[in-house]
């Protein structure tokens, strides 16, 4: 079932169904990044269906807010998202990986072969929020009120070039730009705080002349009702510190890197999907084993 | 007696500045970013024309890359410079994804490319840019030869469709070609017809391929000289015809002897019509400091070092 905006009441439904659309995609892919995807199911389904201003009939909508994905490797919820909006078929989800697919393993544009609804390349990380407050300047030259979000992982501002955009985004004030960061304190190789610590992270953000907010990224209430408040913020672009779990809502996943870029077998998937029940969106795909 | 007057002495960079300024008056949705070095590439023109169209990112060419798709993405047509090293190698990565792979028609003017940029250094010198931009599908890899042709290759960007990455020179340069003349990107300009021995050129090393020929045609060799300031896609037509109608290519290029126009050419030639080629082009090293001109000689690009090479390539010819 393809769905246009959804009531507050409805999305964690929607939240639920992206879930378990990312656990059958990697099962039958056999490959891809389980954690990220997961843990950011929340933060899609609000902006997804209720927040962003787009329309999957007109993916070049001349009124359309910009959605950048940042980290690429979590395009699995990004693809589910785009797919229960209409902008592809459903049942394409089962091609993620795959050759001949437009499902890349990190996103691709539709106006190359990838999907609509996806504007930039990202997997190589870092580079986004670049663009992102590129796109935000061209915006506000046009004097357009559309806004601008993108979603970055908290591993992945470990590369400088997050930081000289943060630095080009304070100084040019950049007040129709909306960052997302997934704080789930993972990374591939470990806890953030081990690899390379991040920490005081929202005082970083603050140091570069941003509007900062942290919320739980889990709760998609607050999560929602945050944007909202960001969105109407003057003078400095705003960046959300999203405190999220991995792997949220499959409870041998939760908080554990180790499932940051792998997929789930068939007996894992099978369990994952026991702990997030069918919703009224109807999965993409019915396996042999639940008919 | 020479086949093509010195009408002025100019900078090829002053070419693209002039040139962003009278497109900016066309054009609306004309952008420029600069990384801090606004003044020595001549986005300052642009700048002081269009103040809230030029966007100063500050000595972060990776991020300006970006900005720069983004800009596009919201319909801009942006025209981003740095130094060739700092346009081409710091930010390659950011090239390939946000740009190539993106397939964002974002312009890349690329000033104080090669050896010539001189007395900065090596550090400064670009000599790798040609091979790693020219490896990028869907970039195209373009020099012009002198200050009338940056001019006219900048007015045609403008509706390129794909990423462009322009290399192009510090110092002063003699202008020769006529400002009319037409201009196509991927369509060489054979500037003197001969039969023994065809020189293929780009950038500054055109006007010393004009040099030599007129060195050679007193010793009574003919010779070819094509300005092929398209390096990608490169104009296969022209290099097959003159292979097959003179026997023998010599390339030269302010770049790398390895990936550069001479790699390009010698593709072509493997593929459709191998002859003799010979290159002038810096010997895999790095530079050092000096005089444009001098570092030209010392490291064999200038118009001694195309002679040269003509006379050994025309001993292979069978």
């Amino acid at each position: 079932m393809n769905v246009d905006q959804l009531s507050i009441q409805e999305l964690p439904e929607i939240a639920r169904q992206l879930r378990r659309d990312v656990i059958k995609m990697l099962m039958i892919s056999n490959s891809g990044h389980s954690g990220g995807p997961l843990g950011a199911a929340d933060i899609f389904s609000a902006l997804y269906f209720n927040i962003l201003k787009i329309d999957a009939k007109n993916p070049t909508w001349k009124e359309r807010d910009f959605f950048f994905l940042s980290a690429g490797h979590y395009c699995p919820i990004w693809y589910a998202s785009l797919a229960r909006k209409g902008y592809i078929p459903l049942t394409e989800l089962s091609t993620l990986r795959k050759i001949n697919s437009r499902l890349q393993g990190h996103p691709a544009p539709g106006h190359t072969h990838g999907i609509p609804g996806v504007e930039l390349a990202s997997g190589s990380l870092g580079q986004g929020l670049s663009v992102a407050v590129g796109c935000a300047l061209g915006l506000r030259l046009d004097k357009s009120e559309r806004r601008v979000y993108v979603f970055l992982g908290d591993g992945e501002l470990n590369e400088g070039q997050v930081w000289e955009s943060a630095m080009t985004a304070g100084h040019h004030k950049v007040d129709n730009l909306i960052a997302i960061v997934d704080r789930n304190n993972c990374q591939i190789d470990g806890k953030t705080d081990d690899v390379k610590g991040l920490n005081p992270l929202a005082d970083k953000w603050k140091a570069f002349n941003w509007n900062v907010v942290e919320c739980d990224g889990n709760d998609i209430e607050k999560f929602r009702a945050t944007l909202k408040q960001v969105q109407s913020f003057k003078g400095k672009p705003s960046v959300v510190i999203a405190n999220t779990k991995m792997g949220k809502g499959v409870s041998f996943m939760e908080d554990d890197y180790k499932w940051h870029g792998v997929p789930p077998n068939d007996e894992q998937g099978k369990k994952a999907l026991s702990e997030l029940p069918k919703t009224k969106f109807n999965d993409f795909i019915e396996f042999d084993w639940e008919k | 007696m020479n086949k093509y007057k010195i009408t002025d002495n100019k900078a090829t960079r002053l070419g693209f500045g002039e040139a962003l300024v009278e497109l900016g008056n066309e054009n609306p949705n004309v952008v420029a970013l600069g990384a801090d070095v606004t003044g020595s590439v001549k986005t300052d023109l642009f700048k002081k024309a269009f103040p809230d169209r030029f966007f100063n990112i500050g000595i972060s060419e990776q991020d300006m890359i970006g900005v720069a798709a983004g800009l596009a993405i919201a319909g801009k047509i942006p025209f981003v410079s740095a130094y060739g090293e700092f346009a081409s190698g710091r930010p390659f990565d950011q090239i390939r994804q946000s740009l190539a792979y993106s397939e964002l028609p974002v312009k890349i003017c690329a000033s104080h490319c090669g050896i010539t940029v001189g007395p900065d250094g090596a550090t400064h010198q670009s000599l790798e840019d040609m091979a790693i931009m020219r490896a990028l599908p869907h970039m195209v890899v373009a020099s012009p030869c002198d200050y009338n042709q940056t001019k006219k290759m900048i007015k045609a960007s403008l509706n390129l469709k794909q990423p462009l990455y322009m290399r192009y020179f510090r110092d002063n340069s003699p202008v020769f070609t006529n400002s009319e003349d037409a201009f196509q990107f991927g369509k060489a300009d054979t500037l003197i017809d001969g039969k023994d021995i065809t020189i293929i050129a780009c950038g500054l090393q055109v006007w010393e391929a004009i040099l030599a020929e007129e060195i050679l045609s007193n010793e009574g060799i003919s010779v070819r000289v094509i300005n092929m300031h398209t390096i990608k896609p490169i104009d296969v037509e022209a290099i097959v015809k003159s292979a097959k109608e003179t026997g023998a290519i010599v390339t030269a290029e302010d770049h790398q002897k390895h990936g550069g126009l001479g790699g390009a050419v010698a593709e072509i030639l493997a593929q459709y019509y191998p002859v003799p080629q010979e290159f002038v082009a810096i010997n895999d090293t790095f530079g050092e400091s000096g005089v444009g001109t001098e570092l030209m000689k010392k490291y064999g690009i200038d118009k001694d070092a195309i002679v040269k090479a003509v006379r050994k390539v025309i001993s292979r010819k069978k």
